[in-house]
């Protein structure tokens, strides 16, 4: 396979689900950049930029990933820092943020599609 | 009033973001519009740790505001833009581009300008002041050309000044008028103990010199050097440098002010009464720009007082401004260097303490009342550990110890009762004026949240993040610290040691549940034990522990995605995601036909290479997935992995001993060898290290080592507990004069001791201490064996001697390990384009990601390389 063929609908195939171990990332080409794809403990999978906004070194696929409360969450492994699976933003400075994209499960083969708009900073009530 | 007011704020430095801060947070943007200037392209930043710049993290790490946006739609910030002009009588200040600006309120927060005294030549090109991100940019450039530097002004900034040329590799001079460096904080002796320090660093001091003239360059351009004034008509020598740095002081920039008619103070500076307003009742000063009282405080925790009661004032408040503590300690050049209170001992019938060590480079000075019950100031160079208690001492006028020297004297340490002695409203940070009153206060009933609901700080992470104690120098964390400590043991609370939110454990109590339930998974052990998935503090743990439990190969399915950062590529992660791979050298001995290997593995991959304190060779800029084909050259050639990248052990260091050497009276080199082979590949709390002298004259400085082992004519003897990381300490003697096999065991007991009870990531030295007992402990496990634990502790080291392999070539032969060392999953074959290298002294180096991201994107190594 060859890196990030896009099909209609923006959808790019990256790996197979077997191909990510439980709980890790992986590195994938896609449009041109270097998403980190991860597999969560129930198989959810996630995608987020793989360069680490404090370093920029590109290596969150590395990290370790867990939970925070309810929260997936990889951290980097350069210096720790925590970014939620979801969104890509980080659990200690909400001001600070990896791109994240949509990734979804098809037939076993793991997709990542187009990245997501940044959503405006919440209401300060 | 519903009218919304508008309040401008000239400046954009500490001390304007710290007055936007306390107007965000005191709910000022209720009722006003804040608009801030600032001339700088970028957003304030930490001008006190200007050079740490050239450090880690470049500018962003500085940032006091990382998002570049208050989130507060009632602030603007506006970069780049200077304030021309100030109508008192229209209410306006003009703009850099003419645009004209009305204000209700306006703050002056414009700093402070370098002061370049007007000696000739003082304005070549290569002549530099050091305030601004921009003013090191432009030496950094400068440096590059340049192989010596001089700093003109031996105070506080310059040697913040003469640290950065240091950094970046030029000769360094510093010159000085007043006969000693930092002449406003020390006194002579302690002024002459920082000399030698910094003349230790390479750094020339001429002191009580006056400068005559900047020096063109041979060609006429540029600068050459410094001249220095000889005596009478004499012209002095020449300070031969490229770089000149002014740091002789600076200027309050009140400009505006005076232009607009402002009272200013006779040696500049905007007056201001004690609510830091100026002569025109809407118009305020603060921080360098501002003279309460006629006089400048150039510190930035005056500043940020300053900012609090302008807030304040304009909230309706009666907070005042009174002076400020001018305290400082910092360290200069990798020096601690501390000044407090009357340092210089002007209070009638003050007494001075002073105990002074040359040898260690330490001076210490306390000043005292002239009956000896209170602490007025003092002055501490070299080791300013006592700072944290004393500094309050003297704000409080807390009763002295019966013994004051006992607070410097070596040995004595700063005693327990320190920070319990102190009284509530002694301040702890003076940076941003935390009191010991507000921190146990966090602890004991908890902080407002965001959302309203209390929170109880539970340690100083919590501490720092509530109160803003410790967050700008961080000189007072250590106080900090032990008053969150002090306060939890006087509740009868356990200092928790829970690892993180998915265990309440500590690392002792995973080790013992995994080998009473002989969990072999982190998922059987957080179902039965913890919540959640598991982080990057307690995975590693497990790992650790199931390592040192079970001997399987750390990436083996269940344990796999557990591993820290090195651990899962079994190299070490470097700053631009590159590895470097450490191959083992036992002992420190290698062949020639191995050595030409290692250097022919790094030549045909473009690694860089570089001999580590190890005794060893570690080869850098390997990309993920070279790691696979360069193990295997290695491999091949008879290497193993050394372990550089896990918890784990890593060398044994040696001398030649009594092979070579014409002292040596054991055989050193063998044992060190025998000893790493024997422990190789063992997973431990932390890193371990271990070191063999063939004699007394310890050339391995064995008792620099977790444990060290020294020849003596009759045997071996075993020192433990020499690795402190940060805080050095010396191994001590476990046990004397043992034969090779006594050693042997002795050393087998202490290891798995130390492995089944140690906390998370703590060294042997803070191991022994945490001991009920220490030495002496340890002493009775391994040596009498009290416990009768011996023949356990020796089986499970058998076990792991037995269970060995090399971790590189078990991946190598398993293409299901392998299948993760790609650069992406989806195209294994491409190089990632992110990564580049510049080259320094015939080698690579890792490209910084900011010239990266600027410059052409380099697919591969700058240097060619045979094999891809």
């Amino acid at each position: 396979m060859t890196g990030g063929t896009a099909v209609p609908d923006g959808w790019v195939p990256v790996c197979r689900i077997e191909q990510i171990r439980r709980e890790t990332g992986v590195a994938a080409w896609v449009h041109g950049e270097a998403v980190a794809v991860f597999r969560t403990h129930d198989d959810q999978v996630h995608a987020l930029g793989n360069h680490d906004p404090r370093t920029g070194a590109s290596v969150l696929a590395r990290g370790i990933v867990g939970s925070r409360g309810d929260e997936p969450f990889v951290a980097s492994p350069l210096h720790k820092e925590p970014f939620g699976l979801r969104d890509g933003v980080c659990l200690d400075d909400p001001t600070v943020r990896t791109p994240s994209f949509e990734a979804r499960v098809v037939d076993g083969v793991v997709e990542v599609g187009a990245r997501r708009l940044v959503p405006a900073v919440a209401e300060v009530p | 009033m519903d009218q919304r007011q508008r309040l401008v704020v000239v400046g954009h430095g500490m001390v304007g973001h710290r007055l936007v801060q306390a107007a965000v947070e005191r709910g000022l943007t209720a009722t006003h519009d804040v608009v801030v200037l600032g001339e700088e392209t970028r957003a304030a930043y930490d001008r006190v740790a200007l050079t740490s710049y050239f450090g880690a993290d470049g500018p962003d790490a500085l940032s006091l505001l990382p998002g570049g946006v208050y989130d507060d739609p009632a602030v603007t910030l506006r970069l780049a833009t200077t304030v021309t002009g100030l109508d008192r009588q229209e209410r306006t200040v003009t703009l850099g581009d003419g645009e004209v600006l009305g204000y209700d309120q306006l703050v002056l927060a414009t700093g402070a300008a370098p002061f370049v005294p007007p000696v000739p030549g003082h304005d070549r090109d290569g002549c530099f002041v050091y305030r601004t991100i921009d003013d090191l940019d432009a030496i950094r450039e400068a440096s590059l050309t340049a192989t010596g530097g001089v700093v003109v002004g031996g105070g506080l900034l310059g040697l913040e000044a003469a640290n950065a040329l240091v950094q970046l590799g030029l000769r360094t001079h510093v010159v000085e008028m007043a006969p000693r460096l930092m002449p406003v904080q020390l006194d002579a002796a302690a002024g002459s103990t920082l000399v030698r320090h910094v003349e230790q660093l390479g750094v020339t001091v001429h002191a009580g010199v006056r400068t005559e003239a900047v020096e063109a360059g041979p060609d006429g351009t540029g600068v050459g050097g410094l001249r220095l004034a000889g005596a009478g008509d004499e012209p002095g020598p020449l300070v031969e440098a490229e770089v000149v740095v002014f740091s002789a002081g600076i200027r309050p920039r009140d400009q505006l002010a005076r232009a607009s008619g402002l009272e200013v103070a006779e040696r500049g500076g905007v007056v201001v009464d004690e609510q830091c307003r100026t002569s025109d009742p809407r118009i305020w000063a603060v921080g360098e720009c501002a003279a309460p009282g006629g006089r400048m405080y150039g510190l930035v925790a005056p500043g940020y007082a300053m900012a609090e009661v302008v807030v304040d004032a304009l909230l309706g408040g009666a907070g005042r401004f009174l002076g400020a503590d001018m305290s400082t300690k910092l360290k200069l050049l990798g020096v601690d260097v501390a000044s407090f209170g009357d340092a210089f001992a002007t209070t009638e019938g003050a007494l001075e303490l002073v105990f002074s060590d040359a040898v260690a480079g330490t001076y210490k000075k306390l000043v005292v009342t002239e009956d000896g019950t209170r602490l007025l100031g003092g002055i501490l160079v070299g080791d300013a550990a006592a700072y944290g208690v004393l500094r309050p001492m003297v704000a409080s006028g807390i009763a002295l110890p019966e013994n004051p020297e006992d607070l410097i004297l070596p040995g004595r340490g700063v005693p327990a009762t320190g920070v319990g002695a102190l009284p509530e409203e002694a301040q702890v940070c003076s940076c941003n004026d935390v009191s010991k009153g507000e921190i146990v206060g966090a602890v004991r009933d908890g902080v407002t949240g965001p959302d309203g609901e209390p929170h109880r700080c539970e340690d100083v992470a919590d501490v720092k993040r509530c109160t803003g104690a410790g967050t700008t120098c961080g000189s007072c964390v250590g106080t900090v610290k032990a008053l969150v400590e002090d306060h939890l043991a006087s509740v009868g609370k356990e200092v928790d040691r829970s690892l993180c939110e998915h265990f309440a454990l500590s690392r002792q109590d995973v080790f013992d549940l995994v080998v009473v339930h002989d969990y072999r998974t982190f998922d059987a052990l957080v179902e039965a034990h913890g919540s959640g998935r598991g982080c990057d503090v307690c995975k590693p743990v497990v790992a650790s522990v199931l390592a040192s439990r079970f001997h399987g190969h750390v990436l083996e399915g269940a344990t796999g995605s557990l591993q820290d950062t090195n651990d899962a590529f079994l190299a070490n992660i470097q700053r631009n995601g590159t590895y470097s791979v450490m191959p083992r050298i036992a002992g420190g001995e290698v062949t020639p036909e191995k050595l030409i290997v290692l250097g022919e593995v790094a030549r045909d991959f473009g690694l860089y290479t570089k001999i580590t304190g190890g005794q060893r060779i570690d080869l850098f800029g390997a990309r993920v997935e070279q790691l696979p084909v360069i193990w295997r050259r290695l491999v091949d050639a008879g290497f193993e992995s050394g372990h550089a990248y896990g918890k784990s052990l890593r060398t044994v260091k040696s001398c030649v001993g009594s092979t070579w050497c014409r002292y040596g009276v054991q055989d050193s080199t063998s044992m060190a060898i025998a000893l790493e082979l024997r422990y190789r590949g063992l997973r431990s709390p932390h890193k371990i290290k271990g070191g063999v002298s063939g004699c007394a004259r310890e050339c391995a400085e064995a008792r620099s080592k977790d444990f060290g082992v020294i020849a003596t004519e009759k045997g071996w003897n075993l020192y433990v507990g020499g690795n402190g990381g940060a805080t050095p300490v010396h191994a001590r003697l476990l046990a004397g004069d043992l034969d090779d096999e006594t050693l042997v065991r002795y050393l087998d007991r202490y290891l798995m001791y130390y492995i089944r009870t140690a906390d998370r990531l703590q060294r042997t030295a803070p191991w022994v201490e945490s001991l009920d007992g220490g030495l002496d402990r340890v002493r009775a496990v391994v040596v009498d064996d009290e416990l009768g634990l011996g023949a356990e502790l020796e089986a499970d080291m058998a076990e792991h001697v037995d269970a060995y392999f090399d971790e590189w070539k078990a991946t190598l032969e398993d293409p299901e390990k392998l299948a993760r060392f790609v650069s992406f999953v989806n195209a294994p074959d491409l190089p990632d384009p992110s990564i580049s290298f510049d080259v320094e002294r015939d080698q690579v180096r890792p490209r910084d990601p900011a010239a990266a991201a600027a410059g052409p994107v380099d697919l591969g190594a700058t240097i060619p390389v045979g094999v891809r």
